[in-house]
């Protein structure tokens, strides 16, 4: 497993659609932190909020905040890394050869997922280390020691979240013969998760629990429970929500503002402290198991199929 | 000790029939030539005896050792070569080897020398450092039996190697493969629609019709009870008749 882990890295970083790909992230990456800098050190004048150097991941600048954008353009990453992961293999007759070596089936697949794995880690690692470094000269805030616990959860959840969409696209691969399918389908799944499951969810929620009278409160607060709940279906939307959560610390619920009665706003407004760094994650941990759990299942998915698979086809 | 053996193996995609009652024997040093019209069973039979399929019916041995239960074992010692074998064509000759002997575990410091050896076996020396895409139709098969050399198997098999080969390619091949024999004491199975090759090489044939085994034996034994040509035995009238009477 590490020796077809060891290539397919070597393959990774040495792609040239990798390069493309992480050097253009990279360079939202920065011109959005920057923006989000200057926007930062001009509201600051004078005031002095707690845990500054977080907002410069979620303030959006002039178009979206470091954070929105990961949760849209992160999965393209881990589709590019995993959409010809198996049937490239296959188109140029190398599969066949691969399993008549004296290795496990599995290894070749989960060689294949490590090593996008540790590419996806190795390239947000590095994007982080250089936009805290950006950070740091711009804003001139040294972070805090719980500011870098919450910046490091969130590099997890993000690795987790690129993985799920790693997973997915090797899933893809296993099952479609043809490298565009494969891509393709994807790309179609990721396009549909990030822009459409909202509209569906409220769709959905509209249909299912109808506001019949805009005046009765139990009736808009049902249909945004089930538009929230349906919408978790997408890990965009559980991605988004996870590190929000944990990158401003005062946020408090994950739950649509809508559904926030009177007395707990003011409750809100009272408190105006933040929430510490494991209530947070307190906060946030259905979401990040529902994530994992993704990720798993698409993995165990695609690692079944593949050992079921007929080689014959191969 | 028989290399390979086979007792009524049989292999069945949903009502088809692909290998039906197989029972083979190939002893060692023995070059094989396993011949059948196209579809008639014989990748599904070199699949099972590898462990990539599993077999509906009957059981097979190779060196010994079960395939459906120790695939491991057999693939360790088997050096496998498919039909229109792939490589790596981003990569040079000598990585798409280094890369087979890391996975079949050749220890590292002696992983150089072996893939040395083995590109020399097969007249590929010096062109070890070139991308395997620029190598041409008869390098790429030699490459694929340099593959399996490194690994220093008992038995070969080899899925139509001389497929698509000009003349000069081909006879390169046949000789490659007898010499490994000859010098290495390896066990051939050559699977091949080319006939003439075929008689060139085989101490032994098998043709396969239809998942059947229609004939099994010597060149000499299985043109006894034919024409009785004068010219001695020939491969293609044998082929013919047990074509035509299945």
């Amino acid at each position: 497993m590490w020796t077809i882990c060891r290539k397919e890295l070597a393959d990774h970083f040495g792609s040239i659609r990798f390069l493309i790909l992480f050097c253009l992230i990279l360079m939202v990456a920065l011109v959005s932190t920057y923006m989000a800098a200057t926007h930062v050190r001009e509201a600051l004048d004078g005031a002095k909020p707690s845990q500054v150097f977080l907002l410069l991941f979620t303030t959006p600048g002039k178009f979206f905040s470091l954070v929105q954008f990961i949760a849209l353009f992160g999965p393209l990453l881990g589709i590019i890394m995993g959409f010809d992961a198996i049937n490239r293999e296959r188109q140029h007759r190398t599969l066949g050869k691969l399993v008549s070596q004296p290795i496990y089936r599995d290894a070749i697949v989960n060689g294949k997922f490590l090593a996008g794995v540790l590419t996806i880690s190795v390239a947000l690692l590095s994007m982080m280390l250089l936009l805290t470094g950006l950070g740091l000269m711009t804003v001139g805030v040294v972070p805090g020691i719980e500011e870098i616990g919450r910046l490091a959860i969130y590099l997890l959840v993000s690795i987790a979240y690129v993985s799920f969409w790693l997973g997915l696209a090797i899933l893809f691969s296993v099952l479609f013969r043809s490298l565009a399918t494969s891509a393709l389908a994807a790309v179609a799944l990721w396009i549909f998760s990030a822009f459409f499951v909202g509209f569906l969810a409220d769709l959905a929620a509209d249909a299912l629990r109808p506001i019949r009278n805009p005046r009765d409160p139990e009736e808009i607060v049902a249909n945004r429970r089930f538009a929230d709940a349906s919408s978790l279906a997408s890990p965009a939307v559980l991605y988004s929500q996870a590190t929000s959560t944990i990158l401003d610390p005062y946020r408090r619920t994950r739950s649509n503002l809508v559904l926030t009665g009177p007395m707990e706003r003011l409750s809100l407004e009272r408190f105006e402290r933040p929430l510490p760094l494991d209530q947070s994650i307190l906060v946030v941990w259905p979401y990040l198991t529902l994530l994992a759990a993704m990720t798993l299942v698409c993995f165990g998915l695609s690692y079944v199929v593949f050992m079921r698979q007929e080689i014959r086809s191969v | 000790m028989a290399i390979i053996q086979t007792d009524q193996l049989t292999r069945r995609y949903g009502r088809q029939t692909a290998v039906d009652g197989l029972s083979l024997e190939i002893g060692e040093r023995e070059i094989f030539g396993f011949l059948g019209p196209n579809g008639a069973g014989k990748t599904t039979t070199i699949l099972m005896l590898l462990g990539l399929t599993e077999p509906t019916a009957g059981r097979a041995r190779v060196l010994g050792y079960d395939p459906a239960r120790d695939p491991l074992q057999i693939k360790r010692q088997v050096g496998y070569l498919p039909e229109n074998v792939g490589f790596y064509d981003d990569l040079t000759g000598l990585e798409n080897l280094r890369y087979m002997g890391r996975l079949n575990r050749l220890p590292e410091a002696q992983a150089p020398a072996l893939i040395e050896e083995a590109l020399s076996t097969v007249g590929l020396e010096g062109e070890g450092n070139k991308l395997v895409g620029a190598y041409s139709r008869g390098m790429r098969q030699r490459l694929g039996i340099a593959e399996l050399l490194v690994k220093n198997p008992k038995l070969l098999i080899l899925d139509e190697p001389t497929l698509g080969l000009d003349p000069d390619g081909t006879n390169r091949m046949l000789e490659l493969i007898v010499s490994l024999r000859r010098e290495r004491g390896m066990t051939v199975m050559l699977s091949s629609h080319q006939l003439e090759q075929v008689q060139r090489i085989c101490t032994r044939v098998g043709i396969m019709i239809k998942g059947k085994l229609a004939a099994l034996g010597s060149l000499e034994e299985l043109s006894k009870g034919g024409s009785g040509d004068k010219a001695g035995p020939n491969l293609e009238e044998i082929y013919m008749r047990y074509f035509k009477e299945a």
